[in-house]
């Protein structure tokens, strides 16, 4: 090989550094944008307009409660169910699958992470909504209405089903990364828990706490989809900004809000409210994002004990 | 490893998300293709309700003059003031007519010129029933403000004997966008109802009643909420329902008569409104006057400053309005847009042809 000398080292050094400043330009410039533009109601509104739950542009009254519990709930909703399904494909695939199931099935979870979200959404509409409607939500009403999240009218448009299409969506982001994470555990460990006598059960037990800290990263990769998803969540979700208890009501989330208002927002104060709406579900991002790398601190703490 | 790459994703991910949202939206409007002898182009932004009709002008136009090119982007009423306003779009679209405090924002003198008629229907999704449910302002307003619960309650049997309505919830459906459909249908609403002036009031995104109903978005939305939930119903544009053959109800007008939209029904609403059709043409003609009048009808505006900055580009705009409320309007039909009444064409001449530029009138001169 030529040798490139000390001016190719700098000059590619100089191209990583300016690769590398883009994201924290960017990132702190977003923020910096939008905490200026929505300063009349950070002004205006203070702390009370995140504790606010009446939203009504019409009368410029404003409070992001309804929709910061609208785009949580439904995010948990679809990884309490997203999260053992992945776990259990990316498992099968890994672990139990040969080659030849696990290669197909792989490329499905894989070709499910490429349709459009207005696709999911319309899917939603057409198949899931009666789906819930008919059978999903009539069995949950029947077997566990005595719990508040299934009561009140059923009409197949609303939090559960925002949940579930959202846990369709995140479910092959989060196999195929937990798939590379058990993959890159060392087949040694494998060998040597099964040279002591372990059960294809107990390995996996081994090989899932090795690989723990990356399966956090996966489950809440998943999550920042979920806050963030928009078209798919909005056609089902129902866009009504309420607080029930009910799974079957309709319900709101932040992503919905901005991207059904941002176009037609005439009105200054309006206007500001939506890019605030915007900095709160950065915040909502930003939050989960800690916790995770909290967890993640401290699974890999109690791992190497 | 996995952390780094996924904390990297996440944050592209997020700043793309939030770059798509932050970013003003934009009449795309480039005002460099001015005069001299190249093409003209005319950057056009506003409402989606007219976009249909504009996209056939423009390329019929296209056709007959093609020295001037026209695009139109949807990007919403709201937006499409607010483009003209900017001076980002040569010209703006509005389904609604611009307010006094809005025309102010404006450095120069606005104009309204109607283009066509449009109107807002509902839709309803009651398997047994065959023949058109027959809606009055009293009803919808119970229906949306949550005081008629049930598809039999007596003030429905009452304006529909010959129906067998089912004891069933009634499920309202609206936009959950600012729309000017929305703008149309609780400006008839307000006109017809004080309860509902009271609670709701007339606006393109109102205060809709927590706990009544569920919002969609757009037109599409709607629909696909109303096909596929039996019992409910909702509120969509003409041209979309025509387009997809969604069953409408029939609306009682002013004069007490059920009246299912149509071309014709639509236009007799504005022929009947012509008297009170101010000069500068901002109006609504919801709950117009006449027999065969549909209530909740509207018409769309084009906006556009009078006096036009640059001579060649504005009346190469003034001879494009000219044509599409002349030539233009034989293209309504197809695409189930009513025509403007011979009154109000007179109305919009007049204005065209009071477009300047510099203080010398743009289309006198041929």
């Amino acid at each position: 090989m030529a040798n490139t000398g000390t001016l190719g080292d700098k000059v590619f050094r100089t191209f990583l550094i300016i690769t590398a400043a883009i994201i924290p330009i960017v990132v702190v410039g977003m923020i910096l944008m939008m905490i200026l533009n929505s300063l009349p109601t950070l002004n205006g509104f203070g702390f009370g307009f995140l504790t606010g739950s009446e939203w009504k542009p019409a009368e410029r009254i404003f409070g992001a409660l309804p929709f910061i519990y609208g785009t949580v709930v439904s995010s948990l909703i679809g990884l309490v169910i997203a999260v053992p399904i992945s776990l259990g494909i990316a498992i099968f695939l890994v672990e139990q699958a040969s080659k030849k199931v696990a290669t197909p099935i792989a490329f499905m979870v894989e070709l499910l992470a490429a349709i459009p979200s207005v696709v999911y959404g319309l899917w939603g509409i057409f198949v899931l909504a009666p789906f819930v409607r008919d059978y999903l939500g009539a069995f949950l009403a029947e077997y566990l209405g005595f719990l508040p999240f299934f009561q009140g009218r059923l009409t197949g448009i609303g939090m559960l089903t925002g949940g579930l299409i959202l846990a369709l969506m995140i479910t092959p982001i989060v196999t195929a990364v937990v798939r590379d994470v058990l993959e890159a555990v060392p087949d040694t460990q494998r060998e040597a828990a099964l040279a002591l006598g372990a059960t294809k059960w107990e390995t996996t037990r081994i090989v899932l706490g090795n690989a723990a800290s990356g399966i956090v990263g996966a489950i809440v990769l998943g999550l920042g989809r979920a806050l963030g998803e928009t078209m798919a969540v909005t056609m089902v979700i129902g866009n009504s900004p309420q607080i029930s208890a009910s799974f079957f009501e309709p319900a709101y989330t932040i992503a919905s809000v901005l991207a059904a208002n941002f176009a037609e927002a005439t009105d200054k104060l309006y206007l500001s409210a939506l890019i605030e709406m915007g900095l709160v579900l950065f915040l909502v991002t930003f939050v989960v994002n800690a916790i995770a790398k909290l967890l993640v601190m401290r699974v890999g703490r109690t791992n190497s004990k | 490893m996995v952390s780094k790459t996924y904390i990297t994703t996440f944050l592209l991910l997020t700043a793309i998300f939030m770059a798509a949202c932050s970013g003003q939206p934009t009449g795309g409007g480039n005002s460099s293709s001015g005069g001299g002898g190249g093409t003209i182009t005319l950057q056009g932004s506003g409402a989606s309700f007219p976009k249909p009709i504009y996209e056939k002008w423009a390329s019929e136009y296209g056709k007959a003059t093609p020295n001037v090119r026209v695009d139109y982007q949807s990007t919403g009423s709201g937006a499409g003031q607010n483009a003209i306003i900017s001076r980002t779009a040569d010209f703006g679209a509005s389904d609604d007519p611009m307010k006094d405090e809005d025309l102010k924002k404006a450095d120069s003198e606005l104009m309204h010129i109607p283009t066509v008629l449009g109107a807002v229907v509902l839709t309803y999704n009651l398997p047994e029933v065959k023949a058109p449910l027959k809606l009055s302002s009293e009803t919808i307003s119970g229906i949306y403000l949550g005081t008629i619960k049930k598809w039999n309650d007596a003030a429905l049997k009452k304006d529909n004997p010959e129906l067998n309505l089912p004891d069933a919830d009634i499920l309202p459906v609206y936009r959950n966008d600012s729309s000017g459909t929305t703008a149309v249908f609780t400006d008839f609403l307000s006109k017809t109802n004080a309860d509902w002036k009271a609670k709701v009031g007339a606006n393109k995104q109102p205060s809709w009643i927590t706990g009544v109903g569920t919002g969609a978005p757009r037109n599409d939305g709607v629909m696909g909420q109303v096909k596929q939930t039996p019992n409910s119903i909702g509120y969509v544009e003409l041209t979309f329902a025509k387009a997809n053959n969604l069953p409408t109800a029939l609306i009682k007008n002013k004069s007490g008569a059920f009246v299912e939209a149509s071309l014709e029904s639509v236009s007799a609403a504005a022929a009947g409104s012509v008297a009170a059709t101010p000069e500068d043409l901002r109006v609504q003609i919801t709950d117009a006057d006449g027999a065969t009048a549909y209530p909740i009808a509207s018409y769309t505006y084009i906006l556009v400053y009078k006096d036009q900055r640059d001579a060649a580009k504005g009346k190469a705009l003034a001879d494009f309005l000219w044509w599409a409320i002349h030539d233009g309007e034989k293209f309504n039909k197809d695409l189930h847009y009513a025509p403007l009444p011979a009154e109000i064409v007179k109305k919009v001449e007049a204005k065209i042809n009071s477009m300047t530029s510099g203080g010398k009138p743009l289309r006198a001169t041929n």
